[in-house]
């Protein structure tokens, strides 16, 4: 295990941010903290890196007992969501800051940052200042910077928040592709779980300064440990007592079915290659949403108001709705696997 | 920080104002004060010097107002407007805060005495008299203090942008409506910080008013003077009266502007 | 700026919201223009070409003779060189005094605020008058240094307290704190990152408070009045020298010596424009 953490706690004045949390982070892994703003990943991350001191608790990196030592001596890369690059440096030096930093020979300096350059495609940028690249420019060079000294742990706060979606989802895709190059233990933070599905090689879902749930993406969408996992990490509708995602959802018009919930369509939108089905249960309650693909729709022939019936689909997961009021993070039921 | 090196950049800060700022301006209270308000009533019933208070305020008013206006209009037609040598006026502008209240007394002397300057012997057989009287003390003010609106409001104007104001237009508002309306109230803030600022520079300038006024007890003797005389002419304590007065009103305009300020960041 | 064209990125740069200095003068706005710059010439420009002018009338030699006379070239000395050495200290303490009103937060900060902006505030002659009654005749303290030189050292670092403090301020105040963070978690001790990541962001804002405050002791009259004694070759500072000269009708030296100040004042301004745009360049 690279990074330990355990029991540790950190409050801003009556604020919990973090509460007694364990986690242990593999090597060589690429790993995300996941949650809404304000459910403290990025202090747990600030606390990993020694920018922020936790309360109560140990943090251990490659075995050494890390808890009391300041950033400087932890050997870890941080990068920020909005750069922080040194702006009255050229990107060649903010490349070679940590090494030089580290007193190495100046020859020794130029060949790994050539060769960091390289690797983050900005070598024909060397002499530029910060303020003549753009953002996802900014945020290689940043990440360039933070691997030079080769770091024991990569850790990235939010590191695409700060960009367009368009320019993120590159960087996004590139990052997973360094990583397998580079092998480095990696911890990112993002509220974003598309993200974290699409990068992390584990996920870390933290809410309220609590961990929700620890696993890979696929476990974390088929088999969600609570409702606020299942909410956070896609789509979902209730059916009855369940939430269930939309797509795990089927339409037929049997309605003698006893396993399905019959109703009226109260809406139909067409999303790019997805239809969104709207149904309104005839026993009242909230419309139940599905999805399907366009063939689906066609031969089904369905308009508004025609009678309609819902059930789970064979492989669906399902997790019992919270009761109306009830802190989300509570709800104790588990996934309730082929429950159709 | 440190703990031991932050308590020592606190403890160096506090006993340097302390003895450069604090201490000092106390010992001028203290000393007003020094036989009760003795001192204070003196001057303040003394014609020549109520006579003196009075004109400080006349001309310091006078100057503040036409620096406002002043200031304002030019702060505008700097952000707002192209033209050629807006650079070179922008940094022009400044100058008088660094120039010798000397050199702009002698500055106005050169160009308007009644004697020999440039243009004061015509501007006299007009019957408009400017160096040893009002007029001048008033431009003498004015230049010194010049620059401290526009340094105000340039910054808020450049914040604000002009998009609120295209916005006016379009809806069918006048120029002088949409400065009413939309300009004015987005810049008020700096306008009144200027003018504290500009005020209190204005009633405490000595050396520009010194040169151009001729310094004629019960005439042109403006409260800065005043104080200079009754130090020389060892009457420390209407001195430090008066000083104590002239004191009162600056830190009462750095009062209210260190109370404006937090309440403009927070908008 | 070349950003944008030598080399395709993945992105575009971001586009920087930039001041639309923008319209053209229009009937009102050139009328308007009209005034302020008759007004501005009448009041500022003319009469200061008059200095210069002045200065010149008597041809090079009369005004070299005016500027080298002994007592005048004394006073230019002593101005001058009081006014960098207090500058010096400016920069250290100044800088130091906004450090502790931005980073730290004690008891007591906020009359500390205010009282940086005394000494801009309070007229001249008042200020002299109060550093008089801490470092005059009756001391408290015990330090009697009026009518020296160390007088107008006093006078001239109470008077440009505020610039380098004012100007430094709000400089880093906007510092990004992550930053230093990330020096921090780069090996950086605090000492090395105050080094080579702080103090080069400070830099413009200190030299640009170092030059106003230099500009405005070599100008500082007030204040001396009464403080330094104005004791030729000895405490004269150079605005004395001026009005010495003007209270003895001898106008053309007055405008050599005050020509002298205000090519000093000038080039300072043109220093702070300079720096001030090298600044908004680097972004």
């Amino acid at each position: 295990m690279s990074i330990e953490i355990s029991g540790v706690g950190k409050r801003f004045g009556s604020f919990v941010a973090l509460d007694d949390v364990s986690l242990s982070i593999p090597s060589g892994r690429l790993t995300a903290l996941l949650g809404p703003s304000g459910g403290g990943k990025s202090t747990l991350l600030r606390i990993i890196a020694g920018l922020e001191t936790a309360d109560s608790g140990r943090v251990e990196i490659e075995g050494i007992d890390a808890t009391g030592l300041p950033p400087q001596k932890r050997n870890v890369g941080f990068v920020f969501q909005h750069y922080a690059a040194f702006k009255h440096m050229s990107v060649r030096r903010n490349v070679a800051f940590g090494l030089e930093i580290r007193k190495r020979p100046k020859d020794e300096i130029k060949a790994r940052v050539d060769e960091l350059l390289d690797l983050v495609h900005l070598s024909q940028f060397g002499d530029r200042l910060p303020a003549q690249l753009s953002g996802g420019q900014r945020q290689r060079m940043a990440l360039a910077r933070a691997l030079a000294v080769r770091p024991t742990v990569l850790l990235l706060d939010e590191p695409f928040g700060a960009l367009d979606a368009k320019v993120r989802k590159e960087l996004r895709d590139w990052l997973r592709r360094l990583h397998d190059e580079v092998h480095v233990t990696t911890v990112f933070v993002t509220h974003d779980q598309e993200e974290a599905l699409e990068v992390a090689d584990e996920i870390v879902v933290i809410n309220e300064g609590r961990i929700e749930q620890i696993g890979s993406p696929d476990d974390l969408y088929d088999k969600p440990a609570n409702d606020f996992v299942m909410r956070f990490l896609g789509p979902v509708t209730q059916l009855g007592d369940d939430l269930v995602r939309p797509h795990d959802l089927q339409l037929h018009t049997d309605s003698a079915d006893p396993a399905s919930v019959h109703g009226r369509v109260a809406r139909i939108t067409r999303i790019g290659f997805e239809i969104r089905v709207e149904v309104a249960p005839a026993s009242g309650g909230q419309p139940v949403v599905v999805t399907l693909t366009r063939n689906e729709f066609l031969a089904l022939g369905l308009d508004v108001d025609s009678p309609v019936s819902v059930r789970l689909s064979p492989a669906a997961q399902t997790v019992a709705a919270a009761p109306a009021g009830s802190a989300s993070g509570e709800a104790k039921s588990t996934a309730a696997a082929g429950a159709a | 920080m440190g703990k031991p090196l932050k308590w020592t950049f606190r403890v160096v800060v506090v006993v340097y104002m302390f003895l450069l700022v604090a201490w000092p301006v106390f010992l001028v209270a203290k000393n007003a004060f020094a036989d009760g308000f003795a001192d204070i009533s003196a001057i303040l019933t003394d014609p020549d010097t109520a006579h003196a208070l009075r004109l400080t305020v006349i001309v310091g008013v006078q100057a503040v107002i036409i620096n406002t206006i002043f200031g304002v209009g030019i702060s505008l037609l700097l952000v707002r407007y192209d033209f050629p040598g807006k650079r070179l006026l922008s940094a022009l502008l400044d100058m008088p805060l660094s120039v010798s209240p000397i050199v702009v007394g002698l500055a106005l002397v050169l160009v308007y005495n009644g004697r020999t300057g440039w243009f004061g012997p015509a501007l006299e057989s007009v019957g408009y008299q400017v160096i040893f009287a009002t007029p001048g003390m008033v431009m003498a003010t004015v230049f010194v203090a010049l620059p401290l609106v526009i340094r105000e409001v340039v910054p808020v104007l450049e914040e604000v942008g002009d998009e609120q104001e295209q916005a006016a237009r379009s809806l069918g508002a006048g120029p002088v409506q949409t400065f009413r309306r939309i300009t004015l109230p987005a810049i008020k803030w700096g306008v009144i910080y200027g003018v504290v600022l500009s005020l209190a520079r204005s009633l405490g300038e000595f050396g520009a008013v010194k040169v151009v006024s001729g310094n004629v007890l019960g005439e042109t003797r403006t409260a800065t003077l005043v104080v200079e005389e009754k130090y020389l002419n060892f009457d420390k304590g209407g001195a430090y009266a008066t000083a104590f007065l002239l004191a009162l009103i600056a830190i009462a305009c750095i009062v209210v502007v260190s109370i404006i300020r937090p309440k403009e960041q927070v908008k | 700026m070349t950003t944008a064209t030598i080399a395709p990125g993945p992105a575009a740069p971001p586009a920087r919201r930039k001041a639309r200095g923008g319209r053209r003068l229009n009937r009102a706005s050139g009328l308007g223009l009209g005034v302020a710059m008759l007004w501005f010439s009448l009041l500022v420009l003319i009469p200061l070409i008059a200095v210069i002018v002045t200065a010149g009338e008597g041809g090079w030699g009369a005004f070299w003779d005016s500027v080298t006379n002994a007592q005048t070239a004394a006073s230019i000395r002593l101005t001058v060189g009081t006014a960098l050495l207090v500058t010096v200290v400016n920069v250290f303490m100044g800088t130091l005094i906004a450090w502790v009103l931005v980073r730290d937060r004690f008891w007591g900060q906020r009359v500390i605020e205010v009282l940086i902006d005394v000494p801009f505030a309070l007229p001249t002659i008042v200020a002299g008058l109060v550093l008089l009654s801490l470092y005059g005749r009756d001391s408290p303290l015990g330090i009697d240094i009026a009518n020296t030189r160390p007088a107008v050292f006093l006078a001239f670092l109470f008077v440009t307290l505020p610039f380098v403090v004012r100007t430094v301020q709000p400089v880093l105040a906007e510092l990004d704190r992550e930053v230093e963070e990330a020096a921090a978690s780069l090996g950086a001790s605090r000492f090395t990152t105050f080094r080579r990541i702080i103090l080069p962001s400070l830099t413009p804002a200190i030299a640009a408070g170092a030059a106003l405050s230099f500009a405005r002791g070599v100008s500082e009259y007030g204040s001396l009045v009464l403080l330094s004694g104005n004791l030729p070759m000895r405490t004269e500072v150079t605005s004395v020298r001026i009005l010495s000269s003007i209270e003895n009708d001898n106008l053309e030296s007055a405008a050599a010596t005050a020509a002298i100040l205000l090519v000093i004042s000038f080039i300072v301004i043109v220093t702070v424009d300079a720096l001030q745009r090298w600044v908004v360049r680097r972004g």
